[in-house]
């Protein structure tokens, strides 16, 4: 097998118990995979579960059933039951996750931002901000603002910061969670480039995308997430 | 959410365990069988509100009290895993002075007021043996600077600083002799909001390029999102809920954690 994600028959449901312990079911028997090199679009209207499920693939929503295969390390790991550390672990050096939103932590410059997860992995200061520099101007971000804290930043900055830092890892895996949202043509265009690459380097994509042009542009196969709507 | 842990990375002993920790006060049970174990570079949060057990958990796992029943056992630097209930008192003593450290949420509680900021980072050096002045003046120094505290005032005492000077200088007192495990007790409770994000900043900082493990109580959630790796929710001396911070936090199972994470009042 060399899937780089295998999922079978995942399911979440969320229990309110602030509203009188409702159970609301996002999805049942979501079951696909993703081959390295590939990009699988999630498809379906919005409200069906496709951001939950890239959750459950980062181990960021607990799976309640069901088996989320990832190829950690030469070895496949079931994210739906593992320790808190093995998530961790798969997270620095296997999963990365590029969300619409980023979560800026105070006072640290947008180049150090950007060149923090390959700095984690190891990598020497100098050749990460160096890539991140590189990066960062091929999304138009104007090297005066590299010494700033991005949350000073308007959205649209603030997304291609966080696509930087996304795809400056060289993870095996990336989950792009809307990545082209609230970007003008010419940066879609980079964004659609730079997934590419990573297919060209055997990364394993799964995305979330609402413009019908760009899904076209890089999905390999799109999975119909209304099939794992669960029944309420 | 802290995205850059070393934990586990080739540790796969765990540093402190702890094994059904309980501890009475006559017929409150302030805590109640409490297992877990926590790995070299780990930090852990508790979260829970005011009367839920933190500080008495704090204080069992620093071995400060003495728990009516289970045991915390910790890897001293040889490797071995001992009871510290079982050790003898300068091994206590080597932990407290060098492999741990502890910071209380009232800054005064953990410096001297009286003494300079240099003297009071310098003690914990001279109690491991270092005898040179000037060595220990340079190492104080360049610890001030680390924790952002201008040279200028290393001779003036922490009662002439700001509450949240003070507490820096409390870290920086704590972290000179690198120690592999600091506890903490409400590290930002008491200061304003803006020195709350400059001090998390330099605590998250801090403890992921020295690789420190770190058990923080906490009531606050953001400061568990933005230090923590795993949380553990507390009611009622029980551990209710334990994971992943960002899981815990946005995916909460408990109706207690629900309640906690709804609760946030947005900025």
């Amino acid at each position: 097998m060399t899937a780089m994600i295998e999922i079978t028959n995942a399911e979440k449901t969320f229990v309110m118990h602030l509203q009188g312990g409702v159970e609301l079911p996002v999805v049942s028997g979501v079951s696909f995979r993703v081959e390295p090199g590939e990009c699988v679009v999630l498809s379906g209207p919005s409200g069906t579960g496709k951001s939950s499920i890239l959750k459950m693939i980062f181990g960021n929503y607990r799976c309640d059933g069901g088996r989320i295969g990832i190829r950690h390390e030469g070895a496949q790991i079931d994210l739906a039951t593992a320790e808190p550390r093995q998530v961790l672990s798969v997270r620095r050096s296997t999963i990365g996750y590029v969300s619409q939103f980023l979560r800026a932590v105070p006072r640290v410059a947008t180049i150090d931002v950007v060149a923090e997860p390959l700095i984690v992995n190891g990598a020497a200061r100098a050749h990460a901000r160096e890539q991140a520099g590189s990066l960062l101007r091929s999304l138009n971000i104007p090297e005066r603002l590299w010494a700033l804290p991005p949350s000073t930043f308007s959205g649209g900055e603030q997304q291609r910061v966080n696509i930087a830092r996304g795809f400056i890892s060289n993870l095996p895996i990336l989950l792009l969670d809307e990545p082209t949202a609230s970007l003008d043509a010419a940066n879609r265009a980079v964004v659609v480039d730079l997934i590419d690459e990573k297919k060209r380097a055997g990364v394993a994509m799964v995305a979330i995308v609402h413009d019908d042009e760009i899904r076209h542009l890089i999905a390999d196969r799109i999975v119909d997430v209304t099939s794992f709507a669960a029944a309420a | 959410m802290v995205e850059n842990q070393k934990a586990g990375q080739d540790n796969d002993q765990p540093l402190l365990l702890a094994e059904g920790l309980s501890k009475s006060y006559g017929r409150l049970m302030a805590c109640r069988d409490v297992s877990f174990a926590l790995y070299p570079g780990e930090v852990l949060a508790i979260v829970g509100e005011s009367g839920s057990g933190k500080t008495t958990l704090l204080q069992l796992l620093s071995a400060q009290l003495a728990p009516s029943a289970g045991r915390v056992s910790y890897r001293m630097r040889d490797g071995v895993m001992r009871d510290l209930a079982a050790l003898g008192e300068a091994e206590r003593r080597f932990l407290f002075r060098t492999d741990w450290g502890y910071v209380h949420q009232d800054p005064a509680l953990g410096l001297r007021m009286a003494v300079s900021a240099g003297a009071n980072v310098g003690e914990r050096l001279m109690a491991v043996g270092w005898n040179h002045y000037g060595r220990i003046r340079d190492t104080a120094s360049s610890w001030l600077e680390r924790v952002e505290i201008d040279i200028g005032r290393i001779d003036d005492a922490p009662r002439t600083y700001s509450g949240g000077m003070r507490q820096r200088l409390q870290i920086a007192r704590n972290l000179v002799t690198e120690p592999r495990l600091v506890f903490m007790d409400e590290p930002t409770g008491g200061l304003d909001v803006s020195v709350q994000a400059r001090l998390l900043d330099l605590m998250r900082n801090l403890v992921s390029e020295l690789g420190l493990a770190a058990i923080v109580v906490t009531h606050d959630l953001a400061v568990a999102r933005l230090l923590s790796h795993r949380v553990m929710v507390m009611k009622g001396g029980r551990v209710i809920e334990t994971g992943l911070t960002d899981q815990v936090l946005d995916d909460p199972r408990e109706p207690y954690t629900q309640l906690l994470v709804s609760s946030i009042l947005p900025a």
